[in-house]
């Protein structure tokens, strides 16, 4: 049966995020958006009572770490029609919540990162036995290659006599890199054997091949550390490469994609967590100002305003909808590579769109740093770059469509 | 204040659009052809008489009146429709691809829609989907999904006749929502019966910055009844219809509500009133003059009216939609066989981009449709979630329309290709009130 509401059992996830999020993400939020570079400790507690939840389930779901990993247990149960809610929607309506509290502070949760989904889409037993449960970084672009992951130029040498892996090259924009405990390095084994050869590797921060250049200062997600690192024959055991050694033309690549048909429609979310967050703002900003939202009345007959935040909840609730659909077809099994692209392409676009007329609608309170609203208006820009730029979902999207290969769509 | 030159030349141009309408032109052979005056003619504003249909009376009396049971909350997220709306769904949309989309052009240009296939549209049950089963209806629960659903697949053939099969089951939903146990009996027979009745909801009136909530037509409470004195704008089959649900302003109040007025009495006339699209739907306007209506004819309470304006709305919802899954449709293979430049203007990324937010934005229009749709059903207030999908389909659906021309180029601008339509009919649902029904 058609139904596009918040699933009755994940209320309760949804509320624990919510609270997460209004009492400790945003009495943080201006601090470390002023401080950046120094580490939040008040996530340290934060992420061992999360840790302790783990098994509960409650909030399990919540953080990006847990896609693939063990929120997928989380009432999964399908009902009488093999419809099923399970961990994908779980951890979207987590970070939903969390990113209305602090986006930036959400992607420094200790364990959280993206690496995990990483390990666990292509990890063995043994890997997801030591990798399991740590906080794990990805480390995919460099300067001369960013949605080109193909271009890497970051090599692997296989030293046989030590049984290792040598990786040499440079890597950038590493979210959580300085603070993370391992880093998820993309590498090619062989240059000129293309995609294939590219292999992801596990490598630990204390490595001392390993050697951190620079911090990023950035626009927006200051909360978030975005490291810069130079591999300078950088060895890790022959064991820490995730997936098959082979270069296996058919595979080995888009096992590496397919984390991302479960990854984007989490950062679709957090652009409609900080949408959500604007939206709420302005609607409270609005109203002390007199501004009345009348749903019935046609949008011409309205003030600008309110008409204003019609177009823009409606916008909103597209890319929401959107973001759902793609997680319920993860959930069900049902292949989303598209849907995924086309969540992330409308909740990026349109979390800035809606970000910045907010600002611009609540004037020099929506600009100064007294409110928020011109910081989510900075932290929301990254979610239509990170995880495949919009341009790079419209290109997905496009050819899925048209049925037309990545040498004929360029 | 313009200039002697510019009043002059306005002047000109007046004597000029005079001279090219004057109907002796015609008589001495200066246009075309015959035809095509004689098509003119049917389209110019002859104000009629409405039409005295059949006599609606009750066979059998209720105790009171029958509604659909809701089908209760749901736990789960689910995009799936049930078998039955799967069914109904699949069935709809092979008639609308076979039979609705080959006849779209010349009911377009006709201003009709051919009564074969309204007739076979009735077949489909469409005004029966929101009857209850007691009185004759087709599914069990209220299903405002299952009517979108239909609606969408409808579309996707054309919306113009798509609006023109669906006017009277917006009528007989609105009777089976609101009316009473007289209304019911005196009216739904006739609409899960063999020969369903042409039939209109009229709300939409003739001006700018139009509000249903603010209505200019009036109906005065009167010894016995009520006179109702208004103009209705774009009513579907306005001139068959035998029988309109009217929306007017009660006593002089802000109170607006419904009422059941039968054609063929004094006061009531209609005019054609094609407009830029859903021209198969025969739109015209609705003239009420001092039309006297009896003590029951009023539909539904206060809140009914606000219901009908959001549940039209979202009939409009679905009839975009439908329609703009149509321009994709035909816009993808058009772009991967058309070349230039030595290879498929699909190569490109500027078209190739088109096509993907015409996908992307589809998509959310469709959710936000059936995420309302579904509250409906369930029992929740939906007034945010209709306003939020209408404005959806009022905007990107029409950008929808208009890119579906640009990707044909000058092509897509010509009434060789279908596109040119859709780009009309899409605006209607960011215009129109009324009409429809889920």
């Amino acid at each position: 049966m058609i139904n596009l509401e918040t699933p009755r059992k994940f209320e309760f996830l949804v509320s624990q995020a919510h609270q997460v999020a209004t009492e400790i993400f945003r009495p943080n939020s201006r601090k470390y958006d002023q401080a950046e570079h120094s580490y939040p400790k008040e996530l340290d507690m934060l992420a061992a009572v999360i840790d302790g939840m783990n098994e509960g389930g409650a909030l399990s779901g919540a953080g990006a770490g847990s896609v693939g990993g063990n929120g997928a247990s989380n009432g999964a149960k399908a009902d009488r029609d093999g419809n099923r809610n399970g961990s994908n929607m779980a951890s979207l309506l987590g970070l939903i919540e969390l990113s209305w509290g602090d986006v930036g502070l959400l992607l420094t949760m200790p364990r959280q990162g993206l690496g995990q989904a990483a390990i666990a889409a292509v990890a063995n037993e043994e890997q997801l036995k030591r990798f399991g449960g740590k906080w794990a970084a990805m480390a995919i672009t460099e300067p001369e290659a960013g949605s080109d992951s193909a271009a890497i130029r970051t090599t692997a040498r296989f030293d046989s006599e030590t049984n290792e892996y040598v990786l040499n090259g440079e890597k950038i924009f590493v979210t959580s890199g300085d603070r993370a405990e391992l880093i998820v390095v993309w590498a090619t084994l062989d240059r000129d054997a293309g995609r294939a050869a590219i292999k992801s590797f596990v490598v630990e921060r204390d490595n001392p091949g390993l050697k951190l250049d620079r911090l990023e200062h950035k626009l927006g997600i200051r909360a978030s550390d975005t490291a810069n690192f130079v591999l300078d024959d950088c060895r890790v055991p022959a064991a820490n490469l995730l997936g098959s050694p082979e270069i296996e033309p058919k595979r080995g690549f888009s096992g590496v994609m397919q984390t991302f048909d479960n990854t984007r429609p989490l950062v679709a979310g957090m652009a409609i967590g900080v949408a959500r967050a604007c939206l709420e703002r302005t609607r409270e900003l609005l109203s002390e100002a007199g501004v009345e939202i009348d749903y019935d009345a046609p949008p011409f007959t309205q003030s600008a305003a309110a008409s204003e935040f019609i177009a823009m909840e409606s916008d909103w609730e597209a890319a929401r909808l959107l973001t759902l659909q793609a997680a319920w077809m993860a959930d069900n099994k049902k292949p989303n590579s598209l849907q995924a692209s086309m969540a992330k392409a409308k909740a990026g676009r349109t979390g800035t769109d809606i970000a910045l007329r907010c600002v611009a609608l609540c004037g020099s309170i929506g600009y100064a740093e007294g409110d928020l609203l011109e910081k989510w208006a900075r932290d929301v820009k990254i979610l239509d770059l990170f995880e495949g730029t919009q341009q790079i979902q419209l290109l997905i999207v496009a050819r899925a469509l048209l049925g037309k290969t990545s040498s004929e769509l360029k | 204040m313009p200039d002697l030159a510019e009043r002059g030349m306005a002047v000109g141009l007046r004597a000029l659009n005079r001279l090219a309408s004057n109907p002796l032109i015609d008589r001495f052979g200066l246009r075309d052809s015959a035809e095509r005056v004689l098509h003119e003619a049917s389209k110019a504003t002859v104000r009629t008489a409405t039409r005295a249909g059949r006599t609606f009376a009750a066979t059998q009396k209720l105790s009171k009146p029958a509604r659909q049971p809701r089908v209760g909350r749901s736990d789960l997220f689910d995009l799936t429709p049930d078998d039955e709306q799967q069914m109904l769904r699949e069935s709809v949309r092979d008639f609308a691809l076979a039979k609705l989309r080959p006849a779209a052009e010349a009911a377009d240009e006709a201003c009709a829609a051919p009564q074969e296939l309204l007739g076979q549209a009735n077949e489909l049950g469409l005004t029966m989907v929101g009857v209850p089963e007691e009185l004759g209806g087709a599914v069990a629960e209220r299903s405002a999904v299952t009517t979108v659903l239909m609606s969408e697949a409808l579309a996707q053939g054309d919306m113009g006749i798509a609006l023109a099969c669906l006017a009277p089951a917006a009528v007989s939903t609105a009777l089976s929502l609101w009316g009473d146990a007289d209304q019911q009996a005196t009216y739904l027979p006739e609409f899960v019966g063999e020969n369903v009745p042409a039939a209109a909801l009229a709300v939409l009136e003739p001006r700018p910055l139009f509000n249903p909530f603010d209505l200019k037509t009036r109906a005065r409470r009167v010894e016995g009844g009520f006179v109702l004195d208004g103009v209705k704008s774009l009513v579907p089959r306005a001139s068959d219809a035998e029988l309109f649900i009217v929306a007017a302003a009660l006593d002089n109040s802000s109170q607006p509500g419904l009422f059941v007025v039968e054609p063929g009495g004094t006061g009531l006339s209609v005019e054609p009133e094609p407009a830029m699209g859903v021209r198969a739907a025969a739109t015209g306007r609705l003239i009420l003059e001092n039309v006297k209506l009896p003590s029951g004819a009023l539909l539904g309470d206060p809140d009914a009216f606000a219901e009908c304006v959001q549940l039209a709305r979202l009939g409009w919802c679905a009839l975009a939609v439908g329609t703009a899954q149509a321009v994709l449709d035909y816009v993808v293979p058009y772009v991967n066989e058309r070349t230039a430049f030595g290879e498929p203007i699909s190569s490109r990324q500027s078209v190739a981009f088109t096509v993907a937010n015409i996908a992307i934005e589809l998509d959310g229009m469709r959710l936000a449709t059936y995420r309302a749709a579904s509250r409906v059903d369930q029992g929740m207030p939906f007034a945010r979630e209709v306003a939020v999908a209408r404005r959806l389909c009022a905007e990107r659906g029409a950008a929808i329309g208009s890119d579906g021309v640009q990707l044909l180029g000058g092509h897509g601008y010509v009434k060789e290709h279908p596109v040119e339509r859709w780009y009309r009919d899409l605006r209607a649902a960011g215009v129109v009130e009324g009409g429809l029904l889920v």
